[in-house]
């Protein structure tokens, strides 16, 4: 796993077939995290990869929602032994495989040493076999969401061009490059009213890590890099899909925002 | 043993490995160094050479590795034992997310207690001040002799809310001590701290995590000494100042 990432390179030394894995997180709930994750997890889907979308929002899980799932068995069952891991891992419409939480599992909303080995475990089993595995995380900075990003080769930060999305995207970033020593993430703008809205949002967050995160940072010398992986537009056809509990992929994929989301599956890709 | 030494011997190829060498007859080790040192240091062997000489030459290997982490002078554990010890932790921090504290301690102004009294008397101050150092902590804590006038501590699980009360409470105890060095003078010497976290969840490693210490140590020796700085734990507030940058010169001017 990539758990050691404050460690030279000499020492991390990773096993060499194992998915990339992406944690997707926003710091304020409601941005639509999840229903990038899924997105996403389709649109790569579709250009062949074998993604996994993780239900890590262990506290307060709605991926099965976005997808109209029922699952019989979930992350939970695993966790408590009442089912193998097999049996819970699941195929989605979209083409990609997920791994529910199952909502409502207050329990894990603190993480005990348990819960993160489990978790552990249960990606340390998965990642042979994927090429990509999403961490689709919980709304907030806690420590559920702060180690499931731990475990992550790379992060995605979704925000809105909403002023407290903005605040909590930046928070976000602030924690990972002080506490993870990250020295960089990607930027996905979701709901923009126009074209070019996302890079203009990029510009601003980075200016304002560059005055005041990149000198609190380990190694001030190399300055946190913020990456604009792509910009959704604000878009009817969302609201529809997720009425309908179907991917946006499916249902309108000439739509404006899946095409920005097909995008942003393109620059991960290359 | 004897069944390797009577094996027939295999062709060498290049893939082969070496050779073992011959096992050595425990008579024919040279031990008479290691047996000075362990004598010099007062560790008692047992007096089992002749009837259990496997037993006695553990004894005698076990006396070496003790004298190899200890510090000489104080006692403590030395920067050796003290990066293993950090290994240890940095193990335990990556896979149960316990927090866990380092604390880089440096004696003030050492130099003039050298110049004004000799090096003995700094001697004593060392370990006066390691004395101290080893009453503070807890049995699963370690303190090490990191060099110099330079001590170290590791604190297992040691949560935010209480690091800068342990690091008072070990500056305190120094502060109070004063260390006779010869008789009617007694030396009041100061410590500066410098404290912090390993980060949560993610494996570091001991030169980073002993550089951010240091970094708090060099500030605590700044703002003029005696005194123990702390990393600040990772805070998601965002300040007036950040958000006015954030949100200054856009579109978003008229929602501030």
């Amino acid at each position: 796993m990539s758990i050691d990432r404050e460690s030279t390179p000499a020492e991390g030394g990773k096993p060499a077939a194992r998915a990339r894995i992406l944690a997707v997180t926003s710091g304020k709930g409601g941005v639509g995290k999840t229903f990038v994750s899924a997105n996403l997890a389709a649109a790569l889907a579709r250009r062949g990869e074998r993604v996994l979308v993780l239900d890590a929002d262990l506290g307060l899980a709605n991926l099965d929602v976005v997808l109209n799932l029922f699952p019989k068995i979930t992350l939970h069952d695993v966790f408590t032994g009442k089912a193998e891991l097999e049996q819970a891992i699941l195929p989605a419409p979209g083409g990609f495989s997920v791994l529910l939480a199952g909502s409502g599992l207050v329990e894990y909303s603190r993480l005990t040493p348990e819960v993160s080995e489990k978790l552990l475990d249960v990606i340390q089993k998965v990642a042979p076999r994927f090429d990509r595995i999403i961490l689709d995380t919980g709304a907030g900075i806690s420590d559920v969401v702060l180690y499931a990003v731990s475990l992550a080769d790379e992060v995605l930060v979704v925000a809105t061009p909403e002023p407290t999305s903005l605040t909590d995207a930046y928070a976000t970033i602030k924690v990972l490059a002080t506490q993870q020593q990250r020295t960089g993430v990607r930027l996905m703008v979701n709901q923009i009213g126009r074209q070019g809205e996302g890079r203009v949002i990029r510009g601003q967050l980075q200016q304002v890590i560059d005055r005041y995160v990149t000198p609190q940072m380990s190694d001030p010398g190399s300055p946190f890099k913020l990456e604009l992986l792509g910009e959704i537009p604000t878009d009817s056809a969302v609201r529809e899909a997720v009425q309908k509990r179907r991917l946006l992929l499916e249902l309108q994929p000439g739509c404006p925002a899946a095409q920005g989301i097909s995008a942003a599956a393109e620059r991960l890709m290359s | 043993m004897a069944a390797r030494l009577t094996r027939k011997p295999v062709p060498t190829s290049r893939l082969d490995a070496p050779t073992p060498p011959p096992p050595t007859k425990a008579g024919s080790l040279r031990l008479e160094s290691a047996l000075q040192l362990l004598q010099q240091s007062g560790m008692v062997l047992p007096d089992t050479r002749q009837s259990d000489p496997a037993g006695w030459l553990q004894a005698v290997v076990d006396g070496l590795c003790e004298l190899s982490s200890r510090d000489a002078l104080t006692g403590l554990a030395n920067r050796r034992q003290f990066e293993l010890a950090m290994a240890r932790e940095i193990d335990r921090v990556a896979r149960a997310g316990e927090p866990a504290l380092v604390l880089m301690i440096d004696i003030d102004h050492f130099k003039k207690v050298n110049d004004t009294h000799g090096h003995a008397a700094g001697d004593q101050v060392l370990r006066a001040v390691g004395r101290a150092l080893h009453e503070c902590i807890r049995p699963m804590d370690t303190v090490a002799r990191m060099g110099g006038e330079e001590f170290a501590m590791i604190l297992p699980n040691c949560p935010p809310a209480f690091g800068q009360t342990v690091a008072e409470r070990v500056r305190n105890k120094v502060q109070m001590r004063p260390v006779n060095v010869a008789p009617g003078v007694d030396i009041s010497v100061t410590v500066s701290i410098g404290g912090a976290y390993a980060p949560q969840w993610v494996r570091s490693s001991a030169p980073l995590w002993i550089e951010r210490a240091d970094q708090q140590l060099y500030r605590a020796k700044q703002e003029g000494r005696n005194r123990a700085c702390l990393e600040m734990p990772p805070v998601s507030y965002v300040s007036a100042e950040e958000k006015g940058l954030l949100f200054g010169h856009s579109q978003f001017q008229d929602l501030e």
